[in-house]
């Protein structure tokens, strides 16, 4: 009897260390190690020169200072040639006076793109979807977002979700639904009885009930 | 190359990276990214294709100009 053997390639989850890349961009050759300690946004987009895909460069250049800012480095992708590439951001340049400050894998291979899931058959069987990984400063997968090729990002929940992780981290706590820097966090649940009832009487939280309190930080 | 041109001369990005080698000596990544104020990423790409170039060497985790490298810098 023949023996089957499983050929489906395990997309990464939360959580999952980001595969190794070693790639052409239009910014050179880069790997997932030259980002080393920083946060890394990794977008893919069904292709060059197309409507939804130009606002959203444009859209990205414009949050990359604000990025920055929070330790984070964006790093496009698309099974397009190097060439494409800066074809495609020189005229960006040219038509809107935006530059993009930021890498642009040459995907042509899709070996970045199988590896991170990016091509969704269903959708397109030569493109990449819209989606975005959230990586941390150790390199783990900390959020994946996709969206379909006809509905283009928005920034501010991309920098809304890397402020959320990053207090999170900082601060131990959880945010709540539409939260925004600023807003009252949420204090992890206690574990035990006790803790429950003790929970209930502090005074410098703002508590529904012994599982759902906030504050402020 | 990020740094390194198909010709073998550095872009304007080399250059910066290439002059913070000689006027500060031996030096890693992040001291080289701090004084140029490139990206880290870059300055660290950049290296490796400097290294490949014989334009820079490594010491240990550190990077050092080579005569080629010095008379490439301006």
């Amino acid at each position: 009897m023949e023996e089957c053997k499983d050929t489906s390639i395990s997309l990464p989850r939360l959580g999952d260390k980001a595969p190794d890349f070693n790639t052409e961009t239009t910014h050179g050759n880069l790997t997932l190690d030259d980002f080393k300690g920083s946060w890394i946004i990794l977008f893919s987009h069904p292709a060059d020169f197309t409507p939804v895909c130009t606002t959203e460069f444009i859209a990205f250049a414009e949050i990359y200072p604000d990025l920055q800012k929070r330790g984070v480095e964006l790093l496009g992708l698309s099974v397009d040639s190097l060439s494409s590439h800066i074809a495609w951001a020189r005229n960006v340049e040219e038509k809107t006076g935006v530059k993009i400050p930021f890498p642009i894998i040459a995907d042509l291979s899709k070996e970045v793109s199988t590896a991170y899931g990016m091509v969704h058959p269903g959708q397109s069987k030569t493109e990449t979807v819209r989606c975005v990984f959230i990586i941390d400063d150790k390199h783990v997968i900390r959020t994946i977002l996709y969206y379909p090729l006809s509905t283009g990002r928005n920034m501010q929940e991309i920098l809304r979700i890397v402020d959320a992780l990053q207090t999170t981290d900082k601060n131990g706590v959880a945010t709540p639904a539409n939260w925004n820097p600023g807003d009252k966090v949420i204090i992890p649940a206690p574990n035990t009885q006790e803790a429950a009832e003790e929970r209930v009487k502090q005074s410098d939280y703002e508590c529904v009930d012994w599982y759902l309190c906030k504050k402020n930080l | 190359m990020a740094c390194v041109s198909p010709d073998g001369k550095p872009t304007q990005t080399g250059k910066k990276v290439l002059q913070a080698l000689r006027d500060n000596g031996v030096s890693s990544a992040e001291k080289v990214a701090e004084t140029t104020g490139v990206a880290l990423f870059r300055v660290r790409s950049g290296l490796r294709d400097m290294v490949t170039a014989d334009l820079a060497e490594k010491v240990g985790e550190e990077f050092k100009i080579t005569e080629k490298g010095i008379e490439l810098a301006d």
